[in-house]
């Protein structure tokens, strides 16, 4: 059967290397072209627990991954029992008798098709390790996409090239074994992808795009304590000795945030990342870098929270938290990007604009954005270019008798990269007056609290407005940010193909917040509703707060798990 | 490898500075007879000793009476939160190696609120300077407890007297692995001057707990109780400065106060261990057109 997009499950029990497998899987694809979306939902645990890795590859572009499963793999019963019902109908579910009993699966399910291949078998004859299991059943699904098993053996010696030959060709036996069982046991090809141009596209996480936007825009001091997202910190450490960049892990999150201050202070363009409770400790130090003047960027990675909560899952939480993070008033950026290829660009921005303004900016993730793995044909490093704003890097750029914080027009003061002749001040954290002299006189607190707030004049001509999606006119319009995004235009196309019924409203920029072009936008649609991953609708709150418009309608949800379109399909579905 | 301990540019020849080009525009705030004065003082002295220009100086500063000296020396400063000079100094110091880099804080601020980072800055090993200045009490909250404190000492805050022990800042130094690890007294400003000037020329992180009577809230540690307990560390000509036990061993004692160098050994850097500082440091690296292109083919 020709089919334009397939979803592919894998499950089983934590420490059976789902992850590395679902990676290879999504991989395959996208080297020759397709696009790849995946999700992998584990549990935190380091064995035992059950873990996924959901992948959807398609001959069009996508936005999301979904919920029709067309083949899961089930590496152990637990699978079948609580993934059989989002197969889809006429579906295939891959699985060994050995491990599982799939009597009572079947009479649930007439519809879907059961096939049985001997993984543990397999694998015992060939004398491989348990684990290997994974590759049999890759073998196994590539036979039943009727796909390329030359592309999956490349990628598993790429993957497993550092183990050694003997390794790989375990693992690329193992794989075969899987096709050719398949290959002999089913006698039609049960699905076949479309053809697509033959491109290879990168794979590439929140996550990676993180990174990579922050290397080319001369993130050149990195801190963080191991927290979510925690590959930042192991793709940092791995480059820092051919890109010079210092890499820390610092004892806790005060450290980090004042690690990273300290070296922005000194002119490096500095970064720190954590998920919420990190940046609940973080808090007093962005207030520091605020009253200094001191230029950072702060990635937030969203989990289920309060506390602990549910560390290894998603949610949209934290955003009034972020846009009202620490103590007292001041100018901040805070930037979420809906997806890789987003969080690669507004790395970039957000390096000038913390630059260009000297203030923290927050860039918001979610467990879901910084670990699934989206499918590019390229990203253009050229179009991230590095505005360090006022800054002064030699002694002869001064002019005059140097003031640090200068009573500009536009609020922004030259900053001088500490160490240069004659730019000698205070970066002070308490109030303090033009040269940095801890000042506590009401007529200097109002200068300097009005100076600092000043900038938001430029920032907010500079920050680009919500972009719109779909038609202008449509019925019902959908407003979101971060990660949402996804799932939403997946939705939106599927609820379009009749009728202009959605379009979507994403922010990218939440703070600071343009009012004025944000009520146009309200005055001009019909129905409105909300999309979060959140109990409290946060965007809805932070409208209401900046323009007085309530948004009514609301699909929301907050299991830790993201959105999928059909969610919100049948949320819109129900809007009156 | 990395460096040679950071120092002037400046010499005999060229360098006609004096104690009191140190000071800014603003006039010390602290209470008349502070013991901040002497540190304040003999800090300044030492500059000139090392022909230091204030630009060549970054003092990060705790929040406390301590951390107010941030206005009142003229070098690049950084006035951070209580507790976080140490890696606001950090960070400074990785991004730019060639900065002399010192931190300013009380005892409140740096065994106290900022204890963790007192621990591991210590065993890091950065080449930069940290002078407590040890009052025992928490000074510009106007007269709590410290973690310094002695038992039964009688505040604001532990009206009946302190319950707990004492922090000992120069054994948690030792202990954390600092290489150079002293002790002055700010009513001796020659001599605390000579300690503050071996820790800056010492390779590695240099730890100075400076006794500093608080003459309005601290009325049991005062000049006087001090001058009658210190002894001189120096004056022992069989004291071994790279024992380690020994230096343990006299950072307990109580009755008699030792001042001076308890400790100075010599150990690689952590900046040494920094591959992508060995040419230049990371703030000279040109950053507008960095090529990516070998990190984005790992992903294809
Ligand atoms: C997070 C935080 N907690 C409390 C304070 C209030 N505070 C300011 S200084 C200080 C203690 C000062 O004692 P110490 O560090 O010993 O410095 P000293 O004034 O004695 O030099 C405290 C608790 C603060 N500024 N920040
Ligand atoms: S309160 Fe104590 S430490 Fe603070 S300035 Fe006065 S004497 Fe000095
Ligand atoms: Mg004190």
């Amino acid at each position: 059967m020709k089919v334009s997009n397939l979803t592919w499950k894998i499950g089983g029990e934590a420490g059976f290397g789902i992850l590395s497998t679902g990676k290879i899987f999504s991989k395959i694809f996208a080297k020759k072209g397709y696009s790849v979306i995946d999700n992998n939902e584990y549990s935190s645990l380091i064995r035992g627990g059950h873990n996924t890795y959901t992948i959807r590859i398609s001959s069009n572009e996508i936005f999301s991954t979904n919920k029709d499963i067309n083949i899961l793999v089930a590496l152990n019963e637990e699978t079948i029992r609580l993934h059989q019902e989002e197969v889809t109908y006429g579906g295939y579910i891959v699985y060994d008798e050995n491990d599982c009993n799939i009597g009572d699966f079947k009479k649930a399910r007439k519809d879907i098709n059961y096939v049985m291949v001997p993984f543990s078998k397999i694998i015992s004859e060939l004398g491989a390790p348990k684990v290997m299991v994974n590759n049999v059943s890759l073998g196994a699904s590539v036979a039943l996409i009727n796909y390329d098993l030359e592309i999956l053996k490349n990628v598993i010696k790429d993957i497993f090239g550092r183990k050694g030959s003997e390794i790989v060709n375990l693992n690329i036996k193992s794989s075969e074994l899987g096709y050719k069982y398949i290959k002999k046991k089913l006698k039609i090809n049960v699905y076949e992808l479309e053809i697509v141009k033959p491109v290879s596209k990168m794979l590439v996480t929140g996550n990676d795009a993180v990174f990579l936007g922050a290397v080319r825009a001369g993130c050149k001091f990195y801190a963080a304590y191991p927290m979510t997202p925690s590959s930042i910190l192991h793709l940092f450490a791995s480059i820092e000795d051919d890109y010079n960049i210092v890499t820390k892990h610092a004892e806790d999150e005060m450290a980090v945030i004042n690690m990273a201050i300290g070296a922005s202070f000194v002119g490096a363009r500095a970064m720190v990342a954590t998920s919420g409770g990190g940046f609940s400790l973080m808090n007093e130090g962005i207030s520091s870098a605020a009253m200094t003047e001191t230029p950072i960027v702060i990635v937030l990675c969203q989990r289920p929270a309060p506390a602990t909560g549910l560390p290894t899952w998603t949610e949209q939480g934290d955003m009034l938290f972020a846009v009202h993070s620490s103590h007292g008033e001041f100018l901040r950026v805070v930037i979420a990007p809906g997806d890789p290829e987003e969080c690669f660009y507004l790395t970039g921005e957000a390096f000038n604009l913390a630059d260009k303004y000297q203030i923290p900016v927050i860039i918001m993730l979610d467990k879901y954005l910084s670990e699934s793995h989206f499918s590019y044909e390229k990203f253009d490093f050229k179009n991230i270019t590095v505005d360090r704003g006022k800054l002064l890097s030699k002694s002869k750029d001064i002019d005059g008798e140097y003031r640090r914080y200068f009573n500009t027009d536009d609020g922004i003061s030259p900053r001088v990269v500490a160490g240069i002749k004659g730019g000698i001040h205070i970066a002070n954290s308490d109030e303090h007056d033009e040269d940095g002299y801890s000042e506590e006189s009401a007529h200097n607190r109002k200068i300097m609290v009005d100076k600092r707030f000043r900038k938001i004049k430029k920032l907010i001509e500079e920050i680009p407005p919500p972009k719109i999606y779909g038609p202008i006119d449509a019925e019902i319009t959908v407003w979101s940010w971060g990660s949402c995004k996804g799932p939403i235009l997946e939705a939106m196309n599927i609820l379009n193909q009749k009728e202009k019924k959605v379009n979507l409203i994403h922010f990218t920029y939440l703070y600071p917040f343009d009012s004025e072009s944000i009520e146009g936008i309200i005055e001009e649609s019909n129905k409105n509703v909300v999309v979060e991953n959140n109990k409290t609708s946060q965007l809805a709150k932070i409208i209401m707060m900046n323009t007085g418009y309530k948004i009514k309608n609301k699909i929301l949800k907050y299991s830790g798990r993201q959105f999928l379109p059909e969610e919100i399909i049948s949320g819109i579905e129900k809007i009156e | 490898m990395v460096m040679d301990k950071t120092k002037s540019k400046y010499s005999k020849e060229n360098y006609n500075l004096k104690p009191g080009d140190f000071n800014t525009e603003r006039k010390p705030t602290w209470c008349s007879g502070c013991g901040n004065y002497g540190i304040w003082n003999s800090l300044k002295k030492t500059f000139v000793k090392l022909y230091l220009m204030p630009h060549e100086i970054l003092i990060v500063y705790g929040i406390g009476c301590s951390g107010n000296g941030a206005n009142f020396i003229k070098t690049y400063a950084f006035h951070a939160l209580h507790g976080r000079a140490l890696p606001v100094a950090t960070g400074a110091k990785l991004a730019n190696h060639k900065l002399n880099v010192m931190i300013i804080g009380g005892d409140g601020d740096g065994v106290g609120i900022g204890g963790n980072h007192f621990m591991h800055t210590c065993r890091r090993n950065i080449n930069m300077t940290y002078l407590l200045h040890n009052n025992k009490v928490y000074g510009l909250t106007t007269g709590q407890t410290a973690p310094t404190s002695d038992k039964g000492f009688k505040t604001k805050s532990t009206p009946s007297g302190v319950l707990e022990k004492p922090v000992n800042p120069v054994l948690l130094a030792l202990a954390s692995g600092a290489t150079y690890v002293a002790r002055g007294f700010s009513g001796d400003t020659s001599h605390l001057s000579e300690v503050i000037r071996k820790a800056i020329k010492h390779k590695g992180f240099s730890f100075i707990d400076v006794l500093q009577p608080c003459v309005t809230f601290n009325k049991q540690n005062t000049y006087d109780f001090y001058r009658e307990k210190i002894y001189k560390l120096d004056e022992i000509k069989s004291y071994d400065k790279s024992d380690l036990n020994e230096a343990i061993k006299r950072s307990m004692e109580e009755e008699k106060i030792p001042i001076g160098i308890f400790y100075q050994v010599e150990r690689p850097l952590y900046e040494d261990g920094l591959k992508q500082i060995e040419r230049k440091p990371l703030v000279d690296h040109i950053i507008t057109d960095i090529d990516i292109n070998r990190l984005l083919n790992n992903y294809y």
